[in-house]
């Protein structure tokens, strides 16, 4: 045993370690990112024998992991909540791969959106696939499930989910780490049948599948993370909580006299023996769930019942945003705790902003005054720091959507008969999905112009390096057919502003697509090469 | 009962607010202490408002979050940002916060009606951090006199801090160290401590 003070997101990655991980894939997303750096950074130490690396986005690392797993090797996939989306053909496809190396996809959602667009719910696409999935409430749970998880996908031979949330992923807490297990040797899947998803295979692969589900449910009605306990002396309220609303609850307990029979999931499927027995035992069951209703829609089915079931649906518990221990609280019908009265002043918000200095501030002012001169235009935004180009002082982009869709939507928008039509998009951004877009847009010479913002890193998530170097992309644009003379490069520096405005000027008139790349790196990450350097001296 | 204390650090992205939860929860840990620090991280680093729960206790601890009223301290790395997480603190709590604003932001009210509204809260201490920092020798060290400030609260000894301090930037020099070291105690001294 030893004790490590760590994240939830690295004691995640400490248990697939342990496990016996071979390779690790991923791309990164707030809150999921720390899990990959982590395992990189232990990659790097002399005799870890791991591989681990971001790919282009997370399908063509959810695809490299399940060729890690036919090659008979265990493999982690990591993700941001949104990113099992772009995943989700590989994912959902793997479910009826016979895995033969372990195969687990850790997936960290954003209940409350603190860094992201939507709050989906992961549980939803475990049994959208019908696997496994598991859901932590603690830094030791992210841990031991990790390494539980590697064994169940081997003993069953399917893809296994753990879903962290923010505030599990980004919290500071000791852990206490067991022994190592060995990695694993090198052996192809042995029968190709199971790998292969043409029709005449497939039907059988998913009759073995849909056979598995009552093992899946063996499994988690006697899982000790589905823990039941049942207190004979409370008859009107029974509490079912799963993921960090157990500890939400728990921090609620001492005033609830008395102690409701409580049932806490942390595997899924449901354990419906579990989930009938605790609503028997009293008049009312409260489900108190982080992310959607997900236990609760399956209660409640359609048919009306003669169960008394709170929980999202019906408003007793908040159901838009974060659970924390004060509104699951007042679900608990507990009155507020006596707390100090705001200040008697009004404060003003603090968004977050564009960093002093930002390339993208100077691409942002350049773009407006050649739109402004242009008489205006419409202009689409992607997922990444340029996001912030969306408050003041820039108010510079009208759309945010998903990753790659400001190409896209660009072309669209364009098609649709809007003029000097601008998508703003990154340079890590551009290679995980935009460059699709592109290529629809080259096909038709749709009058548009793509600025691909290109500061060197992926920045929003703390400054990975992009996975092709900054002179690649150019070449990528060109390969892509872009007519060469509409590819512009500038320096977005407040002191080219009026011949950065002119560039801009001319490539949106041009009647056709153009692209134009503001190539200079991310202050932050340049600031930190220098304090690296700074140090080595 | 355990002994425990519950701590709202606050601050704007970039001003360190989690290495100042980093040093305490060092010292806590090397004393036997639980502890859970609950980070931002992300779009909200930019330059936003930041907000960090930090637990210590010698029993088990089940949320990563504070409940509103639960806080027995607020420690702010700017005065505004210290009066917008109120509601967490116990009507009793301590509401500690550096006096220099960070004025990002357009309609940043005037600072002397932010700091009378600090001075107005019971058990408030308003400590001239940036000050204090350039005595110890650098305005860098500004958060290890609000780490000093806030030591007083502490269930922890500060021997132990002293110790994490060190440990924390023993690589960057003997310089670093002793200023670091400084700015602690004198931070201590503002916050009421005679020693």
């Amino acid at each position: 045993m030893q004790e490590v003070l760590v994240l939830g997101d690295e004691a995640l990655a400490l248990g697939a370690v342990d496990a016996g991980l071979s390779v690790a894939y991923g791309y990164p997303g707030t809150p999921s990112t720390e899990i990959m750096e982590y395992l990189i950074h232990y990659s790097g130490s002399a005799d870890s024998g791991l591989i681990a690396r971001w790919c282009t986005n997370e399908k063509t690392a959810c695809e490299g992991a399940i060729g890690v797993s036919f090659g008979g090797k265990k493999a982690l996939v990591t993700m941001k909540h949104v990113g099992l989306n772009v995943a989700s053909d590989a994912f959902m496809n793997s479910a009826l791969m016979k895995i033969h190396g372990g195969l687990v996809i850790a997936v960290a959602d954003d209940p409350g959106m603190h860094s992201s667009q939507n709050e989906q719910d992961s549980r939803f696409f475990a049994d959208f696939a019908k696997v496994p999935c598991f859901e932590p409430k603690s830094h030791q749970e992210a841990y031991d499930m990790a390494i539980e998880a590697f064994r169940i996908s081997e003993l069953f031979h399917v893809p296994v989910i753990i879903k962290l949330v923010t505030r599990l992923s980004h919290s500071r807490a000791v852990i206490n780490r067991g022994g190592s297990a060995g990695r694993k040797t090198l052996g192809k899947a042995p029968d190709r049948k199971g790998w292969m998803a043409i029709p005449a295979l497939s039907r059988g692969n998913w009759e073995n599948h849909l056979i598995l589900q009552k093992d899946f449910l063996e499994y988690s009605e006697k899982s000790r993370f589905n823990p039941l306990t049942i207190n004979p002396e409370n008859k009107d309220i029974a509490v079912i909580t799963t993921g960090l609303a157990g500890n939400y609850y728990m921090e609620n307990l001492s005033d609830l006299s008395p102690v409701p029979s409580h049932l806490h999931i942390g595997v899924y499927p449901i354990p419906e023996e579990k989930v009938r027995k605790l609503c028997e035992s009293a008049e009312k069951t409260i489900v108190i769930e982080e992310g959607y209703p997900f236990v609760e829609r399956f209660m409640r089915g359609i048919l009306p019942g003669s169960w008394n079931i709170d929980g999202k649906m019906n408003s007793v518990v908040t159901p838009a945003g974060e659970l924390d221990p004060d509104n699951v609280r007042k679900a608990l019908a507990l009155p507020p705790r006596a707390a100090r009265k705001a200040a008697d002043i009004s404060l003003p918000g603090r968004p977050p902003q564009l960093c002093a200095g930002c390339p993208h501030g100077d691409s942002f002012n350049a773009l407006n005054e050649a739109l402004e001169k242009l008489g205006g235009g419409t202009v689409t935004s992607d997922i990444g720091c340029y996001a912030l180009g969306a408050y003041p002082p820039y108010n510079a982009v009208e759309t945010i959507l998903c990753m790659g869709a400001s190409v896209g939507m660009a072309r669209g928008a364009s098609e649709s008969g809007l003029k000097n039509v601008v998508a703003t998009i990154g340079d890590s951004t551009f290679l995980h999905s935009g460059i699709t877009g592109l290529i629809d847009a080259v096909s038709t010479d749709t009058p548009m112009t793509l600025i691909i913002l290109d500061n060197s890193t992926t920045a929003m998530t703390g400054g990975q390096d992009t996975i092709l170097s900054s002179s690649r992309i150019k070449q990528i644009v060109l390969g892509c057919g872009v007519d060469p003379d509409h590819l512009k490069e500038f320096i977005p520096l407040p002191k080219n502003h009026e011949k950065n405005v002119k560039i801009l000027m001319d490539e949106i008139s041009h009647p056709g697509l153009s692209v134009v790349i503001p190539l200079r790196e991310c202050i932050q990450t340049l600031r930190q090469k220098k304090s690296r350097s700074a140090e080595k001296v | 009962m355990a002994e425990k204390i519950d701590i709202i650090l606050s601050g704007v992205g970039g001003q360190g607010v989690l290495s100042v939860g980093a040093i305490v929860s060092m010292a806590a840990m090397k004393e036997g202490f639980k502890v859970r620090q609950s980070e931002v991280h992300g779009m909200a680093q930019r330059g936003g408002a930041v907000l960090a729960h930090l637990r210590i206790s010698s029993g088990v601890i089940e949320s990563d979050l504070i409940p509103r009223g639960g806080a027995d301290v607020v420690l702010s790395m700017e005065p505004l940002e210290s009066l917008r997480y109120l509601e967490y603190l116990k009507p009793d709590g301590a509401l500690i916060t550096a006096k220099e604003a960070v004025e990002n932001i357009s309609d940043y009210p005037d600072i002397n009606k932010i700091h009378q509204a600090v001075e107005a809260q019971p058990f408030s201490l308003l400590i001239d951090a940036k000050n204090l920092a350039k005595e110890a020798g650098a305005v860098r060290a500004v958060n290890m006199v609000l780490v000093g400030a806030l030591s007083l609260k502490l269930p922890v000894k500060p021997e132990s801090i002293e110790n994490a301090v060190r440990d924390k930037f023993t690589s960057k020099g003997e310089e670093v160290v002793s200023c670091n070291l400084k700015a602690f105690s004198l931070g201590r001294r503002a916050g009421g401590g005679n020693d």
